[in-house]
């Protein structure tokens, strides 16, 4: 019975993967004030991270912890923070900083009922606009979902690789749900999701522009303490990241933030599909919510509705493309989330006015059932009829 | 096997979440099924409604949280009366005998025994309860051997306290031994599964 894996094989949770995943990616350093769902991950690597000399501060709260981490990651460390809803609304400013100074870190936001303190141990997915406009000005976003503990170790790894790849601060969206469940996940499988590296200056000190783009938009990071020295600012800056007022400039710059994303959104952006081939109608979902939707489906193909699902894993950049696709394939489109209609409004625009989009839409610090899908795929079916 | 779905239930401090993370390490990495577990609990470290919930499959679970339940533990009135709604027709419902003085009608085997009075005095160690549950739930479901339910018990409590807790599990065994002998073989496939 036992065979060579068997011995990597472990029952994972979520906040745990999260924090495994960070160690592997190259993570050395965390920041954080814990706080319900995420609180696991903070503890976790506080243990993991002394033993790969990695350093792990418990700060005063969630503005100072995001502003520990924009430090070590200009210090040349790969860095990360976790946080749940109230925590993410503070560091919401110094997101705004990271996406300009264009300083990569990793955010993991558990996502608990809101608004406020709200429901501390609850699922909830109300997050989802924040991590797009949280924070003030025109910023481009990239925000994941995981909707399973293994899924959450590849995109913890991933969100670490788009970071340091494009000079970003990049937001995992998890819920409740998925943050504290445990699955069977072998660990030799994810020992070898490749790893992404920041490049490096390779010109003297003197001469890097510390701001200059290359070809894919992003300019090369000089970590301080290498002996290159550069200004780094919040304000609109020149390529020496000085301050600057020059319109031409200010608009190269702001454009070239959005453009190094947007060049790789087809790498950037992932999804699923099932069943979606001859499906009449599709739920959108993610995180939690697409596996409640997976037996959704199951459900509603014995009862003869072919019914498909897309799930969304890359929430910000918003897969569009992939859903106006889609959209022209199929009669009706079921939105599935735990809020009241946040990616909802991304689907309709997608979609557009023609198609018909239904909604399965909680609030209430409750998972969304299979058997509520279910009901709205059957009720839409028969006004449909 | 189709989805076989497990919830113990109670009150924040019971050792459910422990309880549950157990049982799932003993069905799933020594018994070598599909598994799944979650858990749900109030902001209170004591007090307050805490429920984890184990499915099992021979195939990958889909969705992880009970919606019909096969097997349901409570330890106290109020997660008995919350969840034995959910319980299958054939289901068992375990409950401990002091704290849930009340069932709610339904064609489920109701399993009554003295689960907290059992770590308290047989044990002299309440916190143990949960490994008590642990031992009766393994037996109960027949999703686990012993042997599993040793190992996972062992791996997961801390350094000191595998005497008392390897106890409580037997302590569970014979609770649901005793309880299975009494049904006087009506329910023998439970141990066969």
């Amino acid at each position: 019975m036992a065979t060579s894996t068997a011995n990597s094989i472990e029952l994972l949770a979520g906040n745990t993967a999260c924090a495994k995943a960070a160690i592997a990616a190259g993570c050395r350093f965390f920041a954080g004030y814990p706080i319900s769902p995420s609180s696991e991950i903070a503890e976790k690597l506080a243990r993991l991270l002394p033993e790969v000399g990695g350093r792990f501060i418990q700060m005063e709260d969630e503005i100072a912890s995001l502003a520990a981490v924009i430090g070590a990651s200009l210090a040349g460390k790969k860095a990360m923070t976790a946080t749940s809803g109230p925590g993410f609304s503070l560091m919401q400013e110094h997101i705004g900083y990271a996406a300009y100074a264009e300083v990569p870190c990793v955010i993991v936001d558990v996502m608990r009922g809101g608004p406020s303190t709200g429901l501390p141990t609850s699922p909830s997915q109300g997050d989802v606009m924040q991590a797009r406009w949280g924070t003030h000005g025109d910023h481009p976003s990239i925000a994941l979902a995981p909707a399973s503990p293994k899924e959450f170790y590849e995109l913890t790894v991933r969100a670490f690789n788009l970071a340091e790849r494009l000079r970003t601060p990049v937001t995992l969206l998890c819920d409740e749900v998925v943050a504290h469940m445990y699955e069977k996940v072998d660990m030799a499988a994810l020992a070898k999701l490749p790893i992404e590296n920041r490049k490096k200056p390779t010109g003297a000190p003197g001469r890097h522009l510390a701001y200059a783009p290359g070809e894919d938009g992003v300019p090369v990071m000089a970590p301080f303490g290498d002996g290159y020295r550069y200004h780094v600012t919040g304000l609109a800056h020149d390529e020496r990241g000085y301050p600057t007022q020059n319109p031409a400039v200010i608009a190269a710059t702001q454009r070239r933030l959005h453009d190094k994303i947007e060049w790789q959104r087809r790498d950037i952006v992932q999804f699923e599909t099932v069943d979606c081939n001859d499906a009449e109608v599709v739920v959108f979902a993610y995180g939690i919510v697409s596996a409640a939707a997976r037996q959704a489906l199951r459900l509603a193909r014995a009862q003869g509705i072919r019914a498909g699902l897309f799930r969304a894993i890359t929430l910000w950049p918003s897969p569009t493309e992939e859903i106006a696709a889609l959209a022209e394939q199929v009669d009706r489109i079921v939105v599935a989330e735990m809020n009241l209609g946040q990616m909802l409004g991304e689907v309709q625009r997608a979609a557009g006015n023609a198609k018909r989009i239904d909604t399965c839409l909680k609030a209430d610090g409750e998972t969304i059932t299979p058997e509520e899908i279910l009901a709205v795929l059957k009720a839409g079916r028969e006004t449909h009829v | 096997m189709e989805r076989y779905e497990i919830r113990l239930s109670g009150e924040g401090g019971q050792g459910l979440v422990l309880a549950g993370a157990i049982v799932a390490e003993a069905v799933g990495i020594y018994g070598g099924k599909q598994v799944t577990y979650t858990q749900s609990y109030g902001p209170e470290s004591r007090g307050g409604s805490c429920r984890s919930d184990v499915v099992v499959s021979d195939e990958p679970v889909d969705y992880p949280i009970c919606t019909r339940l096969d097997l349901l533990l409570a330890l106290t009135q109020k997660a008995c009366d919350s969840y034995s709604p959910q319980l299958k027709n054939d289901g068992i419902l375990i409950v401990d005998e002091n704290r849930v003085s009340v069932v709610p009608p339904g064609s489920f085997r109701l399993c009554r025994l003295p689960i907290l009075q059992t770590a308290r005095v047989k044990l002299a160690k309440e916190v143990v309860a949960n490994m008590v549950c642990v031992g009766i739930v393994g037996m109960l479901s027949g999703l686990a051997s012993k042997e599993d339910l040793h190992k996972a018990v062992l791996a997961r409590v801390p350094k000191g306290t595998q005497e008392i807790n390897r106890r409580a599990l037997e302590a569970g065994f014979g609770l649901a031994n005793a309880w299975l002998e009494q049904a006087a073989g009506g329910t023998p496939c439970l141990v066969s599964r």
